[in-house]
């Protein structure tokens, strides 16, 4: 009997991320979480520019590529003519934190009923490494060689807790893929952010914590180490919003 | 008896399957490489897989299928 083999909403393509990029562990666990809920054929995906600019080539449903930072407001063109869709953006930290993110912060204000994955791993991957708003204090880059100084720099954006003044969106939570059991708790997350759009209840925001060896000058698994002692001090782990307890409560 | 299997094509020899292994089943390998260029993982001690599939969801490249 199979315990684990590769689900069928992802292709075959072999992907282009760098060894030891956590990128393909949040597709797989997007794509498990689309299969799982039964959304295959009502699912359209946008992608971003970053790492994951062909993750059209990866996932097996309706892909649209979108400009740099815009994909929330292809996104909301999507599942405002389609409503009945299942609509996920996939952004990484420059995209959705720096060049788009008047679109994402508007998106979510409006109440967008989209699901959102946010890819945090704090630098700028594809273009080579440069400070992101994300880059933790202290963190070297190729734009800020001697560490990220506040003083110059200024301090690392914190999407979830921005996100979760507003009144709108209706799930936010930060996840991470440092090790198996939060890897795990990342696709409970993914999942139920889902199902609710799939549900039409609202927008819904999961910022993944992902790690970059190749940029951080990192092996592996030092990177995931890095990744559960740093990035979770700056960007701690946990819920942000949930109406769906708060309307329990109010049930209750 | 579980076991699991590793399409070497798709390894870019990490290392996250083995790290997150608790069995040590799974090692780099030190000579054996791809097309690709990487030393790939490889089952050393396959009589001790509990098919728990912590590899799998640790690989990043989808390389692993687990059986049990």
């Amino acid at each position: 009997m199979k315990v684990f083999e590769k689900t069928k909403m992802l292709t075959d393509v072999h992907m282009h991320y760098c060894p030891g990029c956590t990128h393909g562990i949040v597709h797989r666990i997007v794509a498990e979480s689309i299969e799982e809920l039964g959304l295959e054929e009502k699912c359209i995906g946008i992608a971003p520019v970053g790492c994951a600019v062909f993750a059209y080539n990866y996932f097996n449903c309706d892909m649209q590529e979108a400009a740099h930072g815009r994909a929330p407001a292809v996104a909301t063109g999507i599942k405002r003519c389609l409503p009945d869709r299942t609509v996920f953006v996939y952004q990484g930290d420059g995209d959705l934190a720096s060049i788009g993110m008047a679109e994402s912060v508007h998106a979510a204000a409006r109440g967008e009923k989209f699901t959102v994955i946010f890819i945090n791993n704090s630098i700028y991957g594809m273009t080579g490494g440069q400070m992101a708003p994300t880059t933790l204090i202290g963190q070297k880059a190729t734009t800020c060689q001697g560490g990220r100084d506040p003083a110059v720099n200024g301090y690392p954006i914190r999407m979830c807790e921005l996100l979760s003044t507003l009144d709108a969106p209706y799930y936010i939570e930060r996840v991470s893929t440092q090790d198996v059991r939060h890897v795990l708790a990342a696709k409970k997350a993914i999942k139920k952010a889902l199902k609710f759009q799939s549900e039409g209840r609202g927008y819904t925001f999961i910022e993944v914590l992902v790690s970059c060896p190749t940029n951080w000058h990192m092996k592996p698994v030092d990177a995931l180490r890095f990744m559960a002692e740093e990035c979770t001090k700056t960007f701690p782990l946990g819920v942000f919003r949930d109406k769906s307890a708060e309307e329990g409560n109010a049930h209750a | 008896m579980a076991s699991i299997t590793i399409d070497e094509k798709l390894c870019k020899g990490c290392g996250l399957c083995a790290n997150a292994c608790p069995k040590k089943v799974i090692s780099l390998s030190e000579h054996k490489m791809n097309a690709n260029g990487y030393l790939v993982a490889e089952a050393v001690n396959p009589q001790n897989c509990i098919g728990c599939a912590f590899c799998a969801i640790m690989c990043p490249d989808l390389a692993i299928t687990v059986e049990k």
